[in-house]
């Protein structure tokens, strides 16, 4: 069984819900990550999903936009994010590692030599936004000798055909985007979230993590009702981005939302 | 031509040999799949092919001329120099030959709230325009770079009732536009059109595009027919995304002795790595590249560093200054039906003010690509020869730019 996979099942049988905070790689600082991983994985983080910063992030809203724009000036590269990942199991850090990056950077890398080294650096998964199942030929079988498993979103406005198709390709989990729009922390969930879920729920065995907006210890509260993970991306990474003690902010913001999470378990 | 060849030729997508595709988020995939069977029907339906022909007609003004450029031919001293019109089509460039069909695709597909992408602003206007003529919601996102090289047609979209949006991100231009544009799509995608205005994004968008623009291939094959009872031997157009280009050489592609050459943005010389040559950089070991790659949905030609990343590209023309290029062209290159080649800043400024003396005709920055590689070509070819430069918009937009370089 694939660590991403043994995770949620190790969760379920606890009855919790698995915490995925995203961090952008090669923000505030290059090797920022270095840090920040082991602060918020001591904090309660179940996994840990590593954007790989991209020139046109098509999917994210302004915070990610930023992050990327920044990352990308400080020199950051996807061999470099490998190499950080390669670091952090070095230095004993066991919680699967997802990257999140946009296609163009990864076909450019060559998705082979991704999949190997990417496996090589204790990489365990991939989601990428902008790749549809109908596009992942390639990359799925390449994904497959290596044992990384290749996640799929899915959108609200998917009807029950597409949620059979999106979650039959999805490996280790599906990603739920709960809401219709882009990348981004609101002040509210989507009214029609829960639906969604249930909707998705009735259709696959498989555990569905949730995210997209979700802001708050209290949000995470409610979508962990529901789901099977939670992932808070772009509230993290605003956390960083305004804090002086980055480590610290990052620390306290994913202890708060296990704390939360933990509360409603 | 044999089937197989034909089956090379022509593609109605999603993949023109290994370009093209759906590469976007998940959440446009029902989006695009509505598209392209709200398109089919309507193709095939004759009520909306007429409301179309009588906005083109009636309208837009189609067919536009196509004008013997005789001093011009005369000065080059090589083949006969004809010119197709789309300066002459309502808003002055062939943009609004697309916005018009998309315009009324969506206005059936029960979409009231359109949003658009603009380099130059042609599109925009054009969109602009579709809209307020059939009373929908019009929002264009815009570069702050090309708003304000472009500030002529902002102004109009503004009077034509769109919203304009300025996209303060990356190098400012078409690229950013239309990566806010796919944002805004991503998060009204129930309730709004995203009219692209060039034959690039995800499938169906380069078909749908082209065919809307093939237009002006079939008029200018019929008009040189009647001119002078035979085909060209060669036609000429811009490419940035490639939207006029396409529309040209579409209803040629089985006529295999013309010759058709895409012409990109050659910026300030494509060794300053300051430039849009998709095709033309391509393998260079530059520090902008061209690869293979996936940008805005399609996998195509795709100006990178060597990150993959997105190269920043110039041009003195906003029209053509974008990273990638239609899915199409990709293919009809590596076929060898079609070539391309690029022109400078300069040698754009020069064919348009070579254009303008010689034939009262003051073309688009975008179009002045076109005829700077007729001016290279008319002399080496013989008087029997024919040519057909697409002159894809009229240059009043540029006045700005051209007065500021010239010093004027």
């Amino acid at each position: 069984m694939n660590p991403i996979e043994a995770t949620f099942e190790r969760l379920r049988r606890s009855r919790r819900t698995a915490l995925m905070p995203f961090l952008t790689l090669g923000y505030p600082d290059r090797d920022s990550a270095l840090s920040l991983v082991p602060a918020i994985v001591n904090a309660g983080a179940d996994m840990v999903e590593l954007g790989i910063p991209f020139s046109d992030p098509l999917a994210d809203g302004a915070t990610i936009q930023a992050a990327s724009q920044r990352a990308l000036e400080n020199g950051m590269t996807l061999r470099r994010c490998l190499d950080q990942a390669t670091i952090l199991r070095r230095q004993g850090i066991t919680v699967p590692f997802i990257l999140m990056g946009y296609y163009n950077p990864l076909l450019q890398f060559g998705i082979q030599s991704l999949a190997s080294e990417a496996a090589a650096a204790g990489i365990n998964g991939f989601i990428i936004p902008d790749l549809p199942p109908e596009e992942a030929g390639l990359v799925g079988r390449a994904f497959e000798d290596e044992a990384l498993d290749l996640i799929f979103l899915l959108a609200p406005t998917a009807d029950e055909s597409r949620i059979r198709i999106v979650a039959g390709y999805s490996h280790g989990f599906v990603y739920l985007v709960s809401l219709v729009g882009v990348t981004g922390a609101r002040n509210t969930l989507s009214l029609d979230l829960m639906d969604f879920v249930k909707r998705v729920r009735a259709l696959t065995d498989k555990p569905l993590a949730v995210g997209f907006g979700i802001s708050t210890p209290e949000q995470a509260g409610l979508v962990g009702g529901v789901a099977d993970g939670v992932i808070v991306g772009s509230a993290l990474v605003k956390e960083i981005g305004t804090s002086p003690k980055p480590e610290t902010a990052a620390a306290a913001f994913v202890a708060a939302l296990r704390a939360e999470l933990d509360r409603e378990a | 031509m044999t089937q197989s060849q034909k089956s090379t030729l022509f593609s109605n997508g999603p993949y023109y040999g290994p370009y093209g595709g759906r590469f976007i988020p998940e959440i446009l995939i029902p989006a695009v799949e509505e598209l392209e069977a709200a398109y089919d029907e309507a193709r095939s339906d004759s009520a909306f092919q007429t409301s179309l022909h009588n906005l083109l007609t009636a309208y837009a003004g189609r067919p536009t001329p196509l004008t013997p450029a005789r001093r011009l031919s005369a000065a080059l001293g090589g083949a006969q120099i004809y010119l197709k019109r789309e300066d002459l089509a309502h808003t002055g460039a062939h943009k609004i030959n697309n916005a018009l069909g998309q315009a009324l695709l969506a206005k059936r597909m029960g979409k009231h709230r359109i949003v658009a992408e603009t380099g130059a602003g042609q599109h925009g206007v054009a969109t602009a325009t579709a809209c307020a003529l059939l009373g929908l919601d019009c929002i264009i996102y815009m570069g702050t770079t090309d708003i304000e090289r472009q500030k002529l047609n902002v102004l109009r979209m503004e009077l034509l009732g769109a919203e304009v949006r300025g996209v303060d991100a990356g190098s400012r231009t078409l690229k950013d536009a239309i990566n806010e544009a796919i944002r805004d799509w991503v998060t009204n995608v129930t309730t709004t059109y995203y009219l692209l205005g060039s034959a690039l994004g995800p499938h169906p968008y380069p078909r749908i595009v082209r065919d809307f623009q093939r237009v002006i291939g079939v008029e200018a094959r019929r008009q040189i027919l009647e001119a002078e009872s035979r085909l060209p031997n060669l036609l000429i157009a811009c490419v940035g995304g490639g939207s006029n280009a396409i529309g040209l050489f579409h209803p040629f592609l089985e006529d295999a002795d013309v010759r058709m050459i895409g012409v990109e943005a050659g910026g300030t010389g494509v060794e300053s790595g300051r430039h849009a040559a998709r095709f033309a950089t391509s393998g260079r070991s530059a520090h902008v590249q061209s690869r293979v790659g996936v940008l805005h949905g399609t996998q195509t030609y795709v100006l990178q560093d060597a990150d993959g990343q997105i190269a920043l590209t110039h041009s003195i023309s906003a029209g053509l200054d974008y990273a990638a290029v239609g899915p199409e062209h990709a293919w009809l290159q590596e076929i060898h039906r079609t070539t391309y080649t690029y022109a400078t800043d300069d040698e754009a400024l020069e064919a348009l003010q070579r254009l303008a003396a010689l034939e009262g005709i003051i073309p688009a920055l975008e179009s002045a690509h076109a005829v700077a590689e007729a001016i290279k070509q008319a002399p080496q070819l013989s008087p029997d020869d024919l040519i057909i430069i697409n002159i894809s918009g009229r240059g009043d937009k540029d006045m700005h730019t051209v007065a500021e370089v010239l010093g004027l």
